[in-house]
């Protein structure tokens, strides 16, 4: 049992969870993730770690509520308590052959963005960062970001918040003036997919996180299981981090909605049992 | 001397029909009296071959002797002397090629149905035995990494020679492949949870959702305890690596039996999900394939197939799983492998096969199957498992690189000892051995403990 330290409404749907897990706080790093069950009954669902205090003995993930578990979730209070906690999984992000970093992060994802900009900051070499989302309440981290980048590019769809667009707007425009030897990005498979079509064409080396169906996250059930130049790799433990260049994305996205229909009505289940 | 027929008893069991449709246990087990009277059968031969047919040496003329006069829980503290988890193996051992084989009635009438009599036996200690005593603490500690059956033997041994031990589990459930692999209706997950009950009641802690290598390092663990012990298993699938393979609708059978078994999906509102295939296909004819294919009929399936690239006398599951597997209906493909799969908008749809033909033994001794020329053709599927049989896991490899692995990822260790090059560092089971038995892990398990014990100073 894992105690849910604080508890904050980020956006709609979105709730930053500080999760008690001593031992997993004290050996994560940027770019691992945990798995949760909600509760005894519960389903495994794997999340990317935001931030981690080895001190306070704590680990940060952002969840959108988008189904029955993600749900369920959002209705334990602060101050109770996940059934299980488990992590840090797969490996540590690694851009330590880079020197100028841009990073994107899409919706969700510029939680998992995060941490790198922090590590980069840390290191002395802070980078450009764009964070895109729908509209500007599901923008996520703005000040901390603007405290941990060289430079922030805020977008959204609609043009209510930054910039009016999509993050491939926003790095077309960047790169054309900046010499950016890596892209790191993370966010919807669309849209990770959009910025790897993009840098192909422009040349720039490009790593995504992919945040791939599992079951135990530690190689055993092959459910992550995608196509990167070729070879099926585990997201688990051969990632999450890839080379987007070389992943097949129309495989990927297409394993990921392999539960819809399940998910949709465990949904409806739940909406009706809360209500 | 001549000998007086007398069959063996015959295990009662759920009408195959019936079974097919449900996750009850298939075997009902033995009565008392059947119990008796089947382990009246034993002649005690002098030289007890039977006992040199089991890897962990169960004394079974003796308790068999003690079920025959009525005295089970002498025979439980009997098999108990060699084997920790008896309710567990008289279900899934392979008797057939161990003790039973031996049997010198076998040639007879039958050989004792020992496997039977230990798991009713087995069953009454779980029911009626008393709980574990508690040795005398020694003030020594040993971690044990894997709560299979591998890790679960080496800690009750430990345990019961008065070391605190304490047994770290990745999942959020402690048994490994006991409750993530093996169905309910071969081994009723109450039953283990009952055994690994018993185990923590006489001292043992387990440490649920740690991650030995990434949780905690090994390194810290070996740092906080006298030794360690490795029994983390071979859980990593293995797949064919053909066109369409990750097409929706292919499993790997660890996936499939872990959403279904561990994580319940079999029970109407799991919120697990799990496919639901209606033309289901397993590739591999193991034990694991036995039970994906018995799983997915369970399930619900209209068909399911086991696609198998040998022939019949080649399948490596144990006689009664295939034999169980054909009375519930399961078809069996055999001489038949499997070249691509074939998907429509994302979803496997068939598969390509071509016809096999057996030529000369290879290294395993099995005859060699080689493809025929020209003998394409399509399976329709909606669900493909494959089960073709696991590796160790990287992940201890690859977070502690002072430890020696095989080209094929197994841990290096003494067999005598069963330590692994790092000193105070066990390993066992299948991490050592690549995939095998629930047994050979348990005596890898004793094994090590024994070593262990004599590493800390103290007697086993």
């Amino acid at each position: 049992m894992n105690k849910i330290i604080k508890k904050t409404r980020l956006a709609e749907n979105v709730t930053e969870y500080v999760v008690s897990a001593p031992d997993v706080a004290r050996h994560a790093h940027p770019g691992q993730f945990i798995i949760l069950r909600v509760d005894e009954d519960g389903e495994r669902v794997p999340f990317t770690i935001c931030d981690y205090d080895a001190i306070a003995g704590t680990v940060t993930i952002l969840v959108q509520e988008v189904g029955y578990s993600t749900i369920k979730l959002s209705q334990i209070p602060e101050g109770g308590f996940i059934a299980d906690f488990v992590g840090p999984l797969g490996n540590p992000t690694d851009l330590s052959e880079f020197k100028n970093i841009l990073l994107i992060g899409g919706g969700i994802g510029a939680a998992v963005i995060y941490p790198q900009a922090k590590a980069l900051r840390a290191k002395g070499m802070p980078s450009d960062v764009i964070v895109g989302a729908r509209t500007a309440s599901l923008l996520m981290y703005e000040k901390e970001f603007k405290a941990a980048a060289e430079n922030l590019y805020l977008i959204t769809d609609d043009g209510t918040s930054g910039v009016k667009g999509f993050v491939t707007d926003e790095l077309k425009r960047l790169a054309a003036v900046n010499n950016y030897d890596c892209v790191f990005a993370v966010g919807p498979m669309p849209m990770m997919r959009a910025v790897c079509a993009l840098t192909a064409e422009l040349n720039i080396k490009t790593v995504v996180s992919m945040n791939s169906i599992m079951v135990d996250g530690t190689g055993m059930c092959g459910g992550c299981r995608l196509t990167c130049g070729g070879k099926t790799k585990y997201a688990c433990v051969d990632g999450p981090e890839f080379d987007g260049h070389l992943i097949d994305w129309d495989e990927a996205i297409n394993r990921s909605k392999v539960y819809r229909e399940q998910e949709k009505e465990h949904r409806c289940r739940l909406t009706g049992e809360v209500k | 001397m001549a000998i007086e027929k007398k069959p063996r008893s015959k295990m009662p069991e759920q009408d195959p029909k019936e079974r097919a449709r449900n996750f009850k246990e298939v075997a009902f087990g033995y009565t008392p009296a059947m119990a008796q009277e089947e382990a009246s059968r034993c002649m005690h031969c002098k030289n007890a071959p039977c006992m040199q047919g089991c890897p962990v040496s169960v004394n079974i003329p003796d308790f068999l002797a003690a079920t025959a006069s009525g005295e089970f829980e002498k025979a439980g503290d009997i098999i108990g002397k060699t084997s920790s988890l008896p309710a567990i193996c008289g279900r899934v051992c392979p008797q057939e090629n161990q003790c039973e084989k031996m049997c010198l009635r076998a040639r007879v009438d039958g050989a004792v149905a020992i496997g039977n009599v230990e798991r009713f036996v087995g069953d009454y200690m779980l029911a009626h035995g008393g709980k574990p005593q508690k040795t005398a603490r020694t003030g020594k500690r040993v971690a044990v990494i894997g709560s299979g059956p591998a890790g679960l033997t080496c800690a009750a041994e430990l345990s019961n020679h008065g070391v605190d031990v304490t047994v770290f589990e990745a999942f959020h459930k402690a048994g490994g492949v006991l409750v993530y692999g093996i169905p309910e209706f071969r081994l009723p997950k109450s039953l283990v949870q009952a055994e690994i009950d018993k185990l923590c009641g006489g001292g043992v802690e387990i440490k649920l959702n740690t991650v030995a290598g990434k949780t905690l390092p090994i390194e810290e663990i070996a740092k906080d305890y006298d030794a360690v012990f490795i029994g983390s298993g071979a859980g990593l699938p293995m797949f064919m690596n053909i066109p369409g393979e990750n097409l929706n609708g292919v499993y790997s059978a660890n996936e499939y039996l872990t959403r279904v078994n561990l994580m319940k999906a079999y029970l109407p509102n799991s919120p697990t999900p799990v496919q639901l295939g209606k033309k289901v296909t397993v590739i591999g004819a193991g034990n694991v394939a036995m039970d994906a294919a018995r799983t997915a009929l369970r399930m619900g399936a209209e068909s399911v197939k086991i696609i198998y690239r040998r022939g019949r006398e080649e399948m490596p599951a144990r006689a009664e799983e295939i034999h169980h597997a054909e009375q519930e209906g399961i078809e069996f493909c055999l001489l038949t492998n499997p070249v691509s799969f074939c998907g429509e908008s994302g979803w496997v749809k068939s598969m390509r096969c071509v016809k096999m033909e057996l030529g000369e033994p290879d290294k395993s001794g099995r005859r060699s199957p080689k493809p025929v020329a020209g003998s394409e053709f399509d399976i329709e599927t909606d669900m493909v498992i494959v089960s073709l049989g696991t590796r160790p896991n990287p992940l201890i490899k690859n977070s502690f690189a002072a430890l020696q692995t095989s080209e094929k990822g197994t841990i290096v260790v003494n067999e005598e000892t069963m330590q692994t090059n790092v000193d105070g560092i066990y390993a066992g089971g299948d991490a050592v051995t690549g995939a095998a038995t629930v047994i050979l892990a348990m005596g890898a398990g004793r094994k090590a403990s024994k070593a262990i014990l004599e590493k800390l100073g103290m007697q086993s």
